[in-house]
């Protein structure tokens, strides 16, 4: 096994363009390493493009440019058939557990997707053996093989999607708030059962989650993104304990603590202002408009992601 | 001042499929005053989102139907109402938002029209004043440019827009009660603040009730006067948010409290407590007590009789065999908030 990071992600963008003379920069030039056997965390407003990266990762979004490289495989360049081969070993739990779950076949059907296609069971036995473990695995029952999808609950849902990535025995998950609709003690169960996966066989995880403090629990080193762009990025620990950018800061301000007499006792600054839109962005830090600390030269120019602190890289002039 | 708004009674919910009856909500009794919140914390699939869509009527029936109990608003029984006489209700009395804001918008539809249409099917008035209402609201809910914004199509608000403009409908008709469903979770935390704010603040000001369903208990913790926590089809314990937090009664609510990851610390092998097990199988729930699969204090009455409810004198209520006087003597395990909630007063 080589030391070379299992995914490694250089100036990746993905545009869309919702209408003739817009573009819309969902992606913009986003970089990253995630080693072996560890899982990177990424946070950030809704609609700041972390799905795009995901799903842009594991090419099921065509990128605009830069690249994308697994096991040193450059997934975007393969041929049709090399890339069938890597969709085994990449996976992705997504994030709306109602459209992701096709109606019309059960949730064994739907579980045992990636079985199928890859022909790794051999008897109908094995398969049906493999689908009530993996339903067990992730805290349902071996009598929800038979259900359709519309008759579970939302944290069901999400569940059965998480099995069906699990069957594959991928080596690369990215999980898309993979636990956002599940109640605290099934998010615990699927946080275990994803780090024990990681400690026996070594996966690798791109966690994209709003809930900062499982991001903590899971992840090795965390990045957060805002419209687009990736503003902060630090080891886990010195990312909590020492945040840079402004952004950064106001997230973890805003986390509440399940401790309603420190939440009454609290002091709450709101951080003000609407998200502005990824359609035709201005030049300049794109924060600027919500910025405690902006100035005329954030207005103008964007700042560059440096390092800070060894392995710390922030995007902003005034840290 | 504690004006009754909704009363919940012995409320049973069924799905008949093909694989049989899906017994979702088994026995639901709970009530909501005005200027109140009220938080459904538990289980994923325990129930919480077919309580509250039973009493918005919106579950489609067949296949769900209701085999008893009783909801009763403002003193009227709601259960028997048609579907055209509850009309008069959704919307106007109770609103709802869900979890995902762009599945409840039309986005062929204007934002401004789609909040003046809304007020324009409840209540007698002209367009024109509709839509200086429609304007007000999104004002309220603190969308910038609120002129502006009235003429764009929903797909171009992010995510923490959309889901002030489902609360401008929402609230668009001045509802007495408004039920949440998961509504921050797709938000990231500054944004989710500001709802919650806004939510907050119509509280206070119109005295508008809340109940709120999250998996989230620091959103509880925030927003909760009253929690109840659900477990396969049941409450099985509703306090005060202090109650809950600092004082909890039933095992199940002690193994959701010690899920948490606690804030400070990270991993180096260190695992959360999950509660093992599956939960029950509503097909066919257990006689007993439905945790008793899982809890690590079942006793042998546990698995064949439905645990009492026992009520303390502040109304916090459970239903766990070990609070009954002939039960061991058992120690609620140590959680994290209690120190810390501890050391803050
Ligand atoms: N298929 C698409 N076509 C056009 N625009 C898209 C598409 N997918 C995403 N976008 C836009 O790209 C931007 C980034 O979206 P993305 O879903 O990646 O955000 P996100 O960070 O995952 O947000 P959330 O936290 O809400 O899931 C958004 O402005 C979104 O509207
Ligand atoms: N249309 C349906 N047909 C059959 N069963 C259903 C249907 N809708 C819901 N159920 C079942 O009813 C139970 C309660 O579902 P509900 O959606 O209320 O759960 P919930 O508590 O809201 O969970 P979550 O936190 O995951 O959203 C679940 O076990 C689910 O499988
Ligand atoms: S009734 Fe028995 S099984 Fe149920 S929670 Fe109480 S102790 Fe546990
Ligand atoms: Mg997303
Ligand atoms: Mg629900």
């Amino acid at each position: 096994m080589s030391d070379l990071p299992l995914i490694q992600v250089r100036e990746l963008k993905k545009y869309f363009y919702p209408k003739k003379g817009q573009v819309l920069k969902a992606v913009d030039n986003v970089s990253f390493d995630i080693p072996r056997g560890t899982t990177l965390g990424l946070v950030g407003e809704s609609g700041c493009g972390k799905t795009t990266v995901g799903r842009t990762i594991l090419r099921l979004y065509e990128r605009d440019s830069g690249s994308v490289l697994f096991d040193g495989i450059d997934v975007h360049g393969v041929s049709r058939r090399e890339y069938k081969a890597l969709t085994r070993r990449m996976q992705m739990i997504f994030q709306d557990p109602y459209a992701s779950l096709d109606p019309r076949f059960t949730v064994g059907d739907i579980v045992a997707e990636g079985i199928d296609n890859h022909g790794l069971c051999a008897t109908r036995a094995e398969r049906t053996e493999k689908i009530y473990r993996l339903l067990e695995m992730v805290g349902l029952n071996r009598e929800h093989a038979s259900r359709f999808p519309h008759e579970f609950s939302g944290g069901q849902r999400q569940r059965v999607g998480i099995a069906r990535a699990l069957a594959v025995d991928p080596e690369f998950i990215v999980c898309d708030e993979a636990i956002s609709a599940l109640d605290v003690s099934i998010q615990a169960q699927v946080i275990n059962l994803l780090m024990e996966l990681q400690g026996e066989l070594g996966l690798t995880y791109l966690f994209i989650a709003h809930d900062l403090s499982m991001v903590r629990h899971i992840s090795d080193r965390t990045a957060v993104m805002y419209l687009g762009q990736v503003v902060e990025h630090a080891e886990t620990d010195e990312l909590f304990t020492n945040p840079l950018h402004p952004y950064t800061k106001g997230l973890l301000a805003a986390v509440p603590r399940a401790d309603p007499r420190w939440e009454r006792s609290r002091e709450r600054r709101l951080m003000t202002g609407e998200v502005p839109s990824p359609i035709n962005p201005q030049p300049g830090c794109r924060f600027c408009a919500r910025c405690p600390l902006a100035t005329d030269e954030c207005r103008h120019e964007d700042p560059e992601l440096r390092e800070a602190a060894p392995g710390h890289f922030v995007a902003c002039r005034h840290v | 001042m504690n004006e009754r708004l909704l009363t919940v009674e012995d409320l049973r919910v069924s799905f008949d499929t093909y694989a049989g009856e899906v017994q979702a909500v088994r026995g639901v009794s709970f009530h909501l005053d005005r200027g109140e919140t009220l938080a459904i914390v538990g289980e994923s699939g325990s129930g919480k989102s077919v309580t509250v869509q039973t009493v918005m009527a919106l579950n489609p029936m067949p296949p769900a139907r209701i085999k008893s109990g009783s909801i009763v608003y403002k003193g009227r029984e709601l259960v028997g109402l048609s579907d055209r006489e509850m009309d008069a209700y959704r919307g106007k009395e109770f609103a709802m938002i869900f979890q995902d804001p762009m599945t409840s918008l039309n986005p062929t539809m204007k934002v401004g029209r789609q909040i003046a249409e809304g007020i324009l099917m409840h209540e007698d008035i002209s367009r024109q004043e509709a839509q200086e209402r429609a304007l007000n609201m999104l004002r309220m809910v603190g969308l910038p440019n609120p002129e502006l914004n009235m003429v764009r199509f929903p797909h171009t608000y992010s995510g923490g827009m959309r889901q002030r403009i489902m609360i401008a409908i929402a609230l668009a008709c001045n509802p007495s009660i408004l039920i949440a469903d998961e509504p921050t979770t797709a938000l990231d935390v500054t944004i989710q603040a500001q709802i919650l704010e806004l939510m907050n603040g119509l509280k206070a000001e119109l005295g508008t009730g809340i109940i709120l369903i999250t998996h989230d208990l620091g959103v509880v913790a925030r927003m909760a006067d009253r929690i109840a926590v659900m477990y396969g089809g049941q409450i099985v314990e509703c306090g005060s948010a202090d109650e809950i937090f600092y004082d909890p009664l039933h095992p199940y609510t002690w193994g959701l409290l010690g899920s948490m990851p606690s804030t400070g610390v990270r991993r180096e092998g260190k695992k959360l407590i999950a509660i093992p097990g599956t939960p029950p199988d509503l097909f066919a729930p257990p006689p007993g007590c439905a945790f008793a699969a899982r809890c690590p204090h079942c006793m042998k009455i546990c698995t064949q009789t439905p645990p009492e409810q026992s009520v303390t004198e502040s109304g916090h209520y459970a239903s766990c065999w070990l609070l009954d006087k002939r039960a061991p003597q058992v120690e609620p395990p140590e959680f994290d908030i209690r120190k810390e909630g501890g050391r803050d007063e």
